[in-house]
Parts: C-alpha cells; sequence; structure tokens
C-alpha cells in the first residue's frame, strides 16, 4: 500500500485577467444596459502566471521552490493553500494545510494580541479548546508575553509578524507553506524559526518552502523546483537545481549589463562633439587611474557619473571584459582572471601617452587604479591601430557591481580620450565576506580548534 | 439548496467570534463604550422625537393611534437602523476584509454575515430600551403578542442576509453601490411605514405609491409586525409575513447563488 502525495499539481495553469483602465469606472448602469452581466466582467487581457504546472510532493517531503521575481512562486502557494483557483488543472493537498504567508494577515488592529490569537486560530481552523490548551506556547514562541493583552495596533512589525508566525505555526498541520517569511526578527529569531520548521521535518510533516535564501533552501530541502515564467525549469536535487539557476541568473545578468554598455557608450558619445579638439572638461583629467588617492576623494564629494571626453587624437575605440578563454563577459567570479582589452586608434602618430584603467564601486569609491606612467613605462611612439591588454590573473574583488575607468592621455593628464564608468561588471562570490577586495589568506589552527565542517572555498573556486 | 444554511453552520465558531470582534473593536477608544449602543438608538430618538413634536404633526393613521409618537417612533426606527447599517456594513464588508479573502482561505460569506448580526446585535441591546420607555409613557403592562417579536426579526433576518450577500458581492465588482445604496436606502425609509402607520397612505397617496408601500415593499411588512407586536399589541399580520418570508428565502437563495457565482473573482478584484 502507496501512501498518498501530500500535494498533487497536476497541469495547473492560472491566468490573471487584466482589466483595461476604464473597467474600475464601468457604473451598473452600463453592464445592465450592456445586457449580460457576466459579459460586462469579462476581462480585455490575460495574463498567464503558471502554465502547464506538474509536480507532486510527497509525505514528509521537503520541497524547495525557487525561481525569479515573476516567475509564478506565489501564484503556485495559493494555488496549493487554496486561495485561488488554478484557472485549468488541479490541485490536491491531502491533509491539513497551514500557510506561513502573510502573517497576521487576519489580525484587528484595535483588539488585544489575546483576542487575535483566538480568531487567527479560529480562522486557520483550530477549535477554541485547542487554542487554549496552545495558548501559552504560542506567546511564548512569539516572545510577547508582556504585551499580549495590548492592543495589536500598538505592536511593532517585527512583533505583529512573530505572532502571526507563531499562531501558524501551532496550528500542528501535516503541510506547512512558507513564503519568504523567515525574514520576522533578528538572527537568534530566525534560527529560532528554522528549528522549529526542522523539528516538523523531523517529526514526518510536509514542507514546501519559497524563498530566494537559496543557503536556507539548499540546507533543508529534499528536492527543489525552479520555476521560470510560469513554467516548471526543473525539479531535481538542490545542489544541481540552485547551480543551474545561479548559473541562469549569472547569464541574465551578464546580458543586462552588456545592453547597458552598449547603451551608454552610444549615449555618451553622442552627446560629445566628434570634432576632436574638444576643450578640456570642468572635470579634471588628472584623473583616477594616474591617481587613485585623488580619485576616491573625488568620488567622495562628486557623485560618480559615467562620462567621456578628451580631444580624440587618440582614441579608445572598444572597451571589452574578456575571461581566459578570450569570452567577453559581464560577470567573473570573484578571483576569475579578466583581462581588460582597450582598441586604440591614433589618427596621427604621438609620442607622449601614457593608458590608465582604474576600477570604481557604485559609492565612487577607486577600488584599484593604475597607469603605464606609475609603473614606469617610458613612452615612445604610438601609430595607427593599437591593441592594449590589462591582464588580471585573479580578480579579488569582493561581491559586487563595478565600473571600469579606461583612459588615454599625456604625462601632464591633459586627456586624448577619457572613457569614465562605461563599461560596468559585476563579480559574483559565494563567500560572503565584506570590504573592497579579497586579500588572499589561509586559516591555520593549533591546539583543540575542531570544526564541524570545514568551509572555505579557495579563492578562484566555483 | 441546504448547502447554504449548512455552510453557514460549519461556519458558526467563526462568525460568532468575528462578531463578537466587531463588537468590542466598534468602540473601543471612545469614551462611553459600550454605552454608545445604547446612547445610540437614543439620540436618534430625540432628534425625530423633536421634529415631530415641534415641527411636523405626527401623523395618524386610520384607526391607529400612533400615541405616544416618541414611542411608535421608537419602534420602527430600531429595526430600521439594523436593516440600513446592516446593509452598509456589507456592501462594504469584503474590501474591508479583502485581506482575509486574498490571503487567507477564508469562506468570504462570512463577512457580509457578520456586519448583518452584529447590527443585530446593537438592535437587541435596543429593545430593553424600547420595553422601558414603554413603561415609562404607556404606564401599561407590556402586551403578551410581544412573544411575535422573534418571528417578526427572523423574517427581517433573513431578508437583510439575502441582500447583504447580493450587495457585498457586486459591491467588489461595482464600488458605485455603496453611493448609489446610501441615497437609495434614504428613498426606502420613507417608503416603509416608519414615521407614519401602514394605514396612513392608503388615504391620501396616488394609488401606485400606496401599492408599493402597502404590497411590494417587503420591509412594510417586517415594520407592520413590529408595529402591531410590541406597539399596538396586537396579532402580527399572520398572512402577509408568512409571504414576506418566503419571498425573504427565495432572495436569501438567490444571493447566496449569485455571491456563490462571483466568489472566485473576489481574491483578485478586492
Amino acid at each position: 500500500m502507496s501512501v498518498p502525495a501530500a500535494i498533487i499539481i497536476d497541469r495547473v495553469c492560472k491566468q490573471y485577467r487584466r482589466f483595461a483602465h476604464t473597467h474600475r469606472f464601468l457604473t451598473l448602469k452600463s453592464a445592465i444596459v450592456g445586457g449580460n452581466m457576466f459579459a460586462a466582467l469579462a476581462p480585455d487581457q490575460v495574463f498567464t502566471a503558471l502554465d502547464d504546472v506538474s509536480m507532486t510532493v510527497e509525505k514528509g517531503e521537503t520541497f524547495g521552490v525557487i525561481g525569479g521575481n515573476g516567475a509564478g512562486k506565489s501564484t503556485l502557494l495559493k494555488i496549493i493553500a487554496g486561495t485561488t483557483k488554478p484557472t485549468t488543472g488541479e490541485a490536491e493537498v491531502n491533509g491539513k494545510i497551514s500557510a506561513l504567508i502573510e502573517l497576521g494577515a487576519g489580525f484587528h488592529p484595535e483588539i488585544s494580541g489575546r483576542e487575535n490569537v483566538f480568531i487567527n486560530g479560529i480562522m486557520l481552523g483550530l477549535t477554541r479548546a485547542e487554542i487554549k490548551e496552545r495558548f501559552d506556547d504560542i506567546v511564548a514562541f512569539a516572545e510577547l508575553e508582556e504585551f499580549i493583552d495590548a492592543p495589536v495596533k500598538t505592536y511593532s512589525s517585527g512583533m505583529y509578524m512573530r505572532l502571526g508566525f507563531s499562531v501558524a505555526i501551532h496550528v500542528d498541520p501535516d503541510v506547512l507553506l512558507i513564503d519568504e517569511v523567515l525574514a520576522v526578527g533578528d538572527e537568534s529569531y530566525v534560527h529560532k524559526c528554522l528549528d522549529k520548521i526542522a523539528e516538523f521535518k523531523r517529526r514526518g510533516k510536509t514542507i514546501l518552502l519559497v524563498s530566494h535564501a537559496l543557503e536556507t533552501v539548499t540546507r533543508l530541502c529534499d528536492r527543489v523546483m525552479w520555476l521560470r515564467d510560469g513554467q516548471v525549469q526543473t525539479i531535481g536535487d538542490p545542489p544541481a537545481v540552485i547551480g543551474a539557476y545561479r548559473n541562469w541568473v549569472a547569464h541574465k545578468e551578464e546580458e543586462e549589463l552588456a545592453a547597458g554598455h552598449q547603451e551608454r557608450v552610444e549615449a555618451v558619445t553622442a552627446q560629445d562633439p566628434s570634432d576632436g579638439a574638444v576643450p578640456e572638461p570642468a572635470q579634471p583629467a588628472p584623473a583616477a587611474p594616474a591617481e587613485p588617492d585623488q580619485g576616491s576623494k573625488q568620488g567622495a564629494e562628486a557623485p560618480y557619473e559615467p562620462g567621456r571626453w578628451g580631444s580624440r587624437q587618440v582614441s579608445i575605440e572598444e572597451i571589452r571584459l574578456l575571461d581566459d578563454a578570450g569570452e567577453q563577459r559581464y560577470v567573473f567570479a570573484c578571483g576569475a582572471p579578466m583581462t581588460i582589452e582597450m582598441r586604440l586608434s591614433a589618427a596621427k602618430p604621438v609620442e607622449d601617452f601614457v593608458f590608465g584603467v582604474g576600477i570604481f564601486n557604485p559609492n565612487g569609491v577607486c577600488c584599484y587604479g593604475t597607469n603605464t606612467d606609475i609603473e614606469k613605462f617610458e613612452a615612445g611612439s604610438l601609430t595607427g591601430e593599437a591593441t592594449v591588454l590589462v591582464v588580471i590573473p585573479e580578480l579579488n574583488l569582493i561581491e559586487g557591481t563595478y565600473y571600469l575607468d579606461a583612459a588615454v592621455h599625456r604625462r601632464d593628464s591633459f586627456a586624448y580620450d577619457y572613457h569614465r564608468g562605461l563599461c560596468r561588471f559585476r563579480t559574483t562570490s559565494t563567500v560572503g565576506d565584506v570590504g573592497v577586495a579579497r586579500l588572499q589568506h589561509t586559516w591555520e589552527f593549533d591546539g583543540s580548534v575542531a570544526w564541524q565542517r570545514t568551509g572555505g572555498i579557495a579563492p578562484g573556486g566555483e | 439548496m441546504w448547502h447554504a444554511f449548512r455552510n453557514l453552520l460549519r461556519h458558526r465558531v467563526l462568525i460568532q467570534s468575528l462578531v463578537a470582534r466587531e463588537l468590542k473593536a466598534r468602540y473601543r477608544g471612545s469614551v462611553f463604550g459600550f454605552l454608545w449602543s445604547f446612547i445610540n438608538p437614543l439620540l436618534l430618538l430625540a432628534v425625530y422625537t423633536t421634529v415631530f413634536m415641534t415641527i411636523f404633526t405626527p401623523p395618524q393613521g386610520q384607526g391607529v393611534d400612533t400615541q405616544p409618537y416618541a414611542l411608535f417612533l421608537f419602534c420602527g426606527l430600531l429595526p430600521w437602523t439594523w436593516f440600513s447599517a446592516s446593509l452598509l456594513d456589507a456592501s462594504n464588508s469584503l474590501l474591508v476584509g479583502g485581506n482575509l479573502i486574498k490571503k487567507l482561505l477564508f469562506p468570504a460569506e462570512v463577512l457580509p454575515i457578520v456586519s448583518v448580526l452584529a447590527n443585530g446585535v446593537h438592535f437587541l441591546l435596543g429593545l430593553p430600551i424600547y420595553f422601558l420607555f414603554w413603561i415609562v409613557f404607556k404606564d401599561d403592562a407590556v402586551s403578551l403578542h410581544a412573544l411575535w417579536l422573534p418571528v417578526v426579526m427572523l423574517v427581517q433576518l433573513v431578508f437583510t442576509l439575502g441582500l447583504a450577500l447580493f450587495l457585498a458581492a457586486l459591491a467588489v465588482h461595482f464600488r458605485d453601490i455603496r453611493d448609489i445604496l446610501a441615497n437609495v436606502l434614504t428613498l426606502w425609509f420613507f417608503m416603509t411605514p416608519i414615521i407614519y402607520p401602514l394605514s396612513f397612505v392608503s388615504e391620501r397617496a396616488p394609488w401606485q405609491i400606496t401599492w408599493v408601500i402597502g404590497y411590494l415593499n417587503p420591509m412594510s411588512h417586517i415594520l407592520n409586525g413590529y408595529h402591531t407586536a410590541i406597539f399596538e399589541g396586537a396579532l402580527i399580520p399572520w398572512k402577509r409575513l408568512p409571504v414576506t418570508l418566503a419571498v425573504a428565502l427565495v432572495l436569501f437563495f438567490l444571493g447566496y447563488f449569485f455571491f456563490d457565482r462571483l466568489r472566485d473573482s473576489f481574491p483578485e478584484e478586492v
């Protein structure tokens, strides 16, 4: 005899009807005059939130759902919870269900926490006696012993959420739906909630978890489904699915950054008069690449704004960021190699030239800057087309978005061509370290230091 | 058909606690608190009595004594307030309680029903005041016919519930309902024997109006029921009231059906 599955979703589609603007102000009269009332309520446009989704969650399983914004995760939860009906297809849930979706949705602000616990409990399907029995646990878990008789409107949002969470979790359901609600308190409270969820898991209850916290999903879930634009992309092992999802996110970011790059270069170049003899801009050219210190000060005073200036005697035709295979990229893993490629063309031969690059974070802080003058290159001559490469074997910048400055200028800082922040890239990291750069390091211990698990992703890992 | 009633029975604990919550929350923060349930009808009575004692002469019906007029008025105003406040609250109830419908697995029909019942409790709290006044003004024992009161109330309850369900569902899609309703209720108030006895109209109004007030308006029969049972102390209109009950039942089921039909659209529309 097989145990029936806890949740069965069978070819579910959900379409939301979007009404044209005027529909909201449609009056009763026009509906009646128009004839059929139900026909007047017909939609003008249809938005498909879920498209042919099928899945099964076995009893006792912890099942994660991940996906980008608007992928249909919350719609799926609503359908499982029963607050929304699927347009087509079937959703079946076996067992008592409790949804940690909208915590404290049923609270009335004017009455006390105590009364709200009772009413909320009844709404969630408990009897009065059951609530009475669990009341002390509920209040204790919410850490609200002192305030339980105060009206709920005096609660802080954290207290409100904790009480909601506590009531919902004490319903003691067979199936628990969780939607991004682990942001209900400080660190220690989140741990308490996670412990409670782990306890549910141990007791063989079914859990469906929707989250953007991929770490939590990996740790808690037995299987994970990745929803993408309302369709099931994959269902499977958490590490595999989450890995694929991360790749997709990186890829998407890369596309966005690439599109942005092209637009910015075009926009700035179009603004510039292109006759070459541009007067020196107000923004001084002795710029970041030459003197990183000054660059960061500048950044602190004036917001970092992308731009391009210079006389164009030598112009930077193209800047590309390459990975170790020579492919153009915009997203780099922390510690991975990166090469900055500048294609230059000099209208006339020049003998005084300096190449420089600088990397800035969005706050305008210069993370690193250098140029050929600082590094003691003596300029000889530059004629016609040239390609300059800055090869960085390990891009040890912490996770974030960065802007690249690249310039060709004279030694006295007169700019031939200065690209400020026209090229944007991201670094990603699975380590949550902070600061600017990831300094190479190892940890060493001696004596009786013991670890449960040795973490530590080697630089350049992933 | 009985499905509707069975459903209500199933949610009785929920309805009960929501009505209690409604009553508790209603006067939270006011100085007189729960006393407002008594003060409100008294003030209303004071207003109408002043108007009819000083500006208008109280209308008299054929063979019906409306004296003491304050008592007569009170007898009609109390149930009417229950009726009109219920409908106004109910038409708003789904929009106000939108959170519940959207976020929880919540039986939506409970909300308009709670509106009707909570106002019903206010009505019940007004009744002792009425009987107190009766003793003061009439200096007489209350007639045994007052025992018909629950019957009249039942008819009104069913009728109000049906309308409330219908209006609540409709107001989700047509927000105009709330504004229209307020005005319709004013008209309805004057088309119902509240400030005058039922027999008053037949003498002077055109026959169409008489017909509407005397026959078509269910509230006329309900209000007439109150007048006979607790003001005149006579037998309630035993033929018309059952017919009204039948109409009310039909309306209730139609309202429930309509509500049920639109139910799935609520979470997306409120």
